[in-house]
């Protein structure tokens, strides 16, 4: 992946200084260079959210959609053009609040694109309101009183779900998080990929050396087999003092675009239109 | 002349939809005119339906409101249309025990006992098989040889096998005696139906809809369940495999139509289908395909509402709605086709100018031509305009990476397709420069406002849809007479009713319009300017389309006829609000 191709790409960062997202982007960008993917090969499908700008800052092809419908916008594009590396790209609320149903069924769908969920536990474009995925007592402008609703946790929910694959990476290892991008994207399949991101601004509690000193990878585990789905949802639940990163869940079932015969021989948009079988299509109605 | 209405009534579940497509088809082939129409209720067992079957010698696309052969299925569902039957009229009605039907009083409907159920469940050994029993009377009553409903039953379930063939064939037998044992010899009533003319098309709205999809090139099709537009979605995913289309039932609607711009962005004609509900929830992707400039045909099957409403009734209502969906402004073509025919053509104009524009198109239909069943002559493949608008932007002849989306080249349209080699496509819902990346820029926000709202002249040249009846004849003098104004699935009501009404003497006319928006306010213009008074004709309780008159043309609307309780109209209550408007 050459990022150089266009001099004049010098886009203006919306990002906060030393947020999160910067080692994320370097993480995307070492990742699909490192599967020789050329920007005209992979489509990005952002949400909204200062996550969903990432894309904004990557030249490839983007379609920049609606807050929370990455996931379903994403599926089209990919079911339409299965040639296509199609990435939705968004943050915890992007995914988890607004597109939370549609989260829920595209690892039903298993449809094969890659999710990447830049997880910061606070509410940032909106400046600093409690997510999903903050922890229970939060207290932010919207939630004086600390939030009432325990964190949503997402790599449970692709366990329970049997996503393809779930994982969580951690902004603070781009080598690593690097890793976890490449596997996400080759895994054929609906594959989500948590990365915990710090935020500077907003989120005071959840910070870069709060997350350093408890992440641990599960690569270095002996004996895991994330297709086990038992201990797979064991990990999942593991949050406090120790949380794990890499593949938490892996399940190989066939991607949807496997199972629709339509789509067997050549992508939808390379197929020609049947206008031989119209006439009697119609003579059916006589 | 031929025109007489078939109705079958009964509890959800007894098949009458089974029954009246089976009869409807019977007469498209002997080459009458049909029109198939059904009032619903929302359930999915007991309650009361009922089918109306009208068949003529003329065209005719609305219920006519008289019935002269009713076949109610159980007993209860006698009562409630005798109203509506025509003196001399025949009821046929379930019951227990053989009877001989009584002595027949020409001005009252003539009721005929007859034990469908336990005909059914004696020779078909099922109770469904009522609807093949009531068949076999029909055929009797028509004059019609027994042998075309058996011929209906091989093709219908052929697939079910050669033993629901012969059950079925059996019931129709026994009911068809049945009739001629106890009822024939007094019966009054002739039909004197035709057996044999030429074979027509019969089809509904919604496959009208999805077939000018499929002939429009569709390839991908997402939605969720709604009635009365499931028939569509259901049609295509039917046909996906043997067509090359791909139907995916979402989660819900804010899914299906943001996942066919998913599709349309990588560059194959998307579509979804909806009815009122379902559209609101769509609001904002149709925004986000105003302003990412990404084509898309969506079909709205109007319900009554708001909210949930009356689920399986008719009306018109979501026409300012579909209008001014979404936040902002931006333009989108409304088609409101009439019929079954127009229905067809219309959804290929909606997809051919959707992608030339790059524009949402909206199809509105409702109830009434969603689930009714039409006659048509033919539909005309070479009518239909198929032009590839996908890949103006030639990516070879340029240098790497410099395509612009949003490019102010002239030719607003150069699309190009993610996927092509060494260019990006980039697309955006947000504000955006030439390139597609977010701008917070005022002069790039003008341009952008400017490119897109400057479609609406060009969109607006290309509407056309104003159907005039009776057809002038050269240039008209001033119309002494009212000028009756309606859209979509009123016109087939409405045109009886102009039929009816200079019959009678009164200097009576009809504009119909089946296109919309952007509205073509200099045609419409033309047409009616002659015409002292201006009425319009809509289901809907606040005279959408005369509001819509009054603000895109200088006409004056006089008085509108309205009706918003769920019922389509019938060519005789225009007839009588005509005479008595002001």
């Amino acid at each position: 992946m050459t990022t150089s191709h266009d001099p004049a790409f010098s886009p203006d960062i919306a990002w906060c200084p030393g947020c999160g997202n910067f080692a994320i982007r370097e993480a995307v960008r070492q990742a699909l260079e490192e599967l020789h993917l050329e920007p005209w090969q992979v489509v990005f499908v952002s949400g909204i959210g200062q996550a969903a700008k990432l894309p904004q800052y990557m030249p490839c092809n983007l379609f920049d959609v609606l807050h929370g419908r990455a996931l379903v916008t994403a599926t089209g594009v990919k079911l339409a053009n299965s040639r296509l590396t199609v990435i939705a790209e968004g943050g915890d609320a992007d995914m988890y609040a607004e597109g939370a149903n549609h989260l829920m069924h595209a690892m039903r769908k298993n449809v094969n694109i890659t999710c990447l969920v830049h997880n910061n536990q606070v509410f940032g474009l909106t400046k600093g309101q409690f997510s999903p995925t903050s922890e229970s007592g939060f207290r932010t402008g919207t939630s004086p009183q600390g939030s009432a609703e325990p964190a949503f946790n997402p790599l449970a929910f692709g366990v329970a779900l049997e996503a393809g694959l779930v994982a969580r990476g951690f902004a603070g290892d781009i080598p690593r998080l690097k890793e976890l991008i490449i596997a996400a994207i080759r895994h054929e399949g609906f594959s989500l990929l948590d990365i915990l991101q710090p935020c500077v601004t907003f989120n005071k509690v959840n910070t870069f050396k709060w997350y350093q000193s408890r992440v641990y990878n599960l690569s270095d585990t002996p004996g895991y087999d994330p297709h086990d789905k038992a201990q797979a949802f064991a990990r999942s639940l593991e949050w406090g003092t120790r949380i794990p990163c890499g593949i938490i869940y892996r399940n190989d079932r066939p991607a949807l675009d496997r199972q629709l015969p339509q789509l067997h021989d050549q992508p939808l948009v390379d197929q020609p239109v049947p206008a031989d079988k119209f006439r009697a299509l119609i003579e059916r109605f006589r | 002349m031929i025109d007489l209405t078939f109705r079958i009534a009964g509890q959800a579940g007894q098949g009458m939809q089974s029954i009246s497509s089976t009869l409807g088809r019977m007469f498209a082939r002997a080459g009458l005119h049909v029109f198939t129409s059904h009032d619903l209720m929302s359930r999915i067992r007991g309650g009361h339906n009922f089918s109306s079957i009208r068949v003529c010698d003329l065209p005719v696309t609305a219920p006519s409101g008289r019935v002269n052969l009713l076949i109610a299925l159980d007993e209860s569902s006698l009562s409630p249309h005798l109203a509506e039957m025509v003196p001399a009229g025949v009821a046929i009605f379930d019951a227990e025990a053989d009877a001989d039907a009584g002595p027949f009083e020409p001005d009252k409907p003539f009721r005929f006992p007859m034990p469908m159920t336990r005909l059914a469940k004696h020779v078909g050994k099922n109770p469904v098989m009522i609807n093949a029993v009531a068949l076999g009377a029909v055929m009797l009553l028509a004059d019609y040889p027994l042998e075309l409903l058996k011929a209906m039953f091989q093709e219908t379930f052929a697939a079910k096998g050669g033993q629901v063939v012969q059950a079925n064939i059996a019931c129709a037998k026994a009911g068809f005696d049945y009739a001629a044992q106890y009822f024939k010899a007094a019966c009054p009533c002739k039909l004197a139906l035709p057996t044999q003319g030429n074979k027509r098309l019969l089809l509904t709205g919604d496959e009208a809809i999805a077939l000018g999809a499929i002939c429009s090139g569709v390839k991908f099709h997402s939605g969720y369940p709604m009635s009365p537009s499931t028939p569509i979605m259901e049609y295509l995913a039917a046909r996906g495999r043997e067509f090359g289309i791909v139907v995916e039932q979402t989660e819900d609607e804010i899914g299906g139509i943001n996942m066919a711009l998913g599709a349309s962005y990588a560059g194959v004609r998307a579509m979804t289908a909806t009815s009122g509900g379902g559209f609101a929830l769509m609001t904002e992707g149709l925004g986000l395909s105003g302003i990412s400039e990404t084509p898309i045909v969506v079909v709205i099957c109007s319900r009554p509402g708001p909210a949930t409403g009356f689920p399986t009734r008719t009306e018109q209502a979501d026409l300012l709605f579909a209008l001014h969906a979404g936040q902002d402004e931006s333009p989108r073509f409304i088609f409101a086709p009439g019929t079954a025919e127009q229905a067809f053509y219309l959804t290929n104009k909606a997809f051919d100018l959707s992608q030339k524009y790059q524009v949402p198109a909206i199809v509105l239909s409702d109830q009434l031509l969603s689930d009714s069943a039409a006659t048509v002559e033919d539909l005309d493949l070479s009518r239909l305009v198929n032009r590839d608008h996908s890949q103006q932007f030639k990516a070879q002849a340029r240098a790497p990476y410099a395509y612009q989306r949003y490019a102010a080249t002239g030719d607003t349209c150069a699309r190009l397709l993610p996927g092509s080699a060494n260019q990006t496509v980039v697309a955006a819902g947000h504000e955006h420069n030439q390139a597609g990346y977010i701008t917070e820029s005022a002069s790039d926000r003008i341009q952008m406002m400017d490119r897109r709202l400057g479609k609406l002249k060009p969109m607006r040249d290309e509407m056309d849809g104003i159907t005039a009846y009776p057809q002038p004849s050269g240039p008209q003098p001033l119309a002494p007479g009212p000028l009756l104004l309606c859209f979509g699935s009123t016109c087939g009501a409405v045109r009886e009713a102009v039929d009816i009404l200079r019959a009678q003497g009164t200097k009576v006319s009809m504009l119909h319009l089946s296109e919309l928006a952007p509205f073509p306010a200099r045609l419409l213009t033309e047409h009616a300017c002659r015409s002292r008074r201006l009425i319009t004709v809509e289901g809907n309780a606040t005279a959408q389309l005369a509001r819509l008159i009054h603000a895109e043309t200088r006409l004056h609307v006089s008085s509108s006829i309205l009706k918003f309780d769920g019922r389509p109209f019938t060519a005789a209550e225009v007839v009588r609000e005509v005479a008595g408007s002001p």
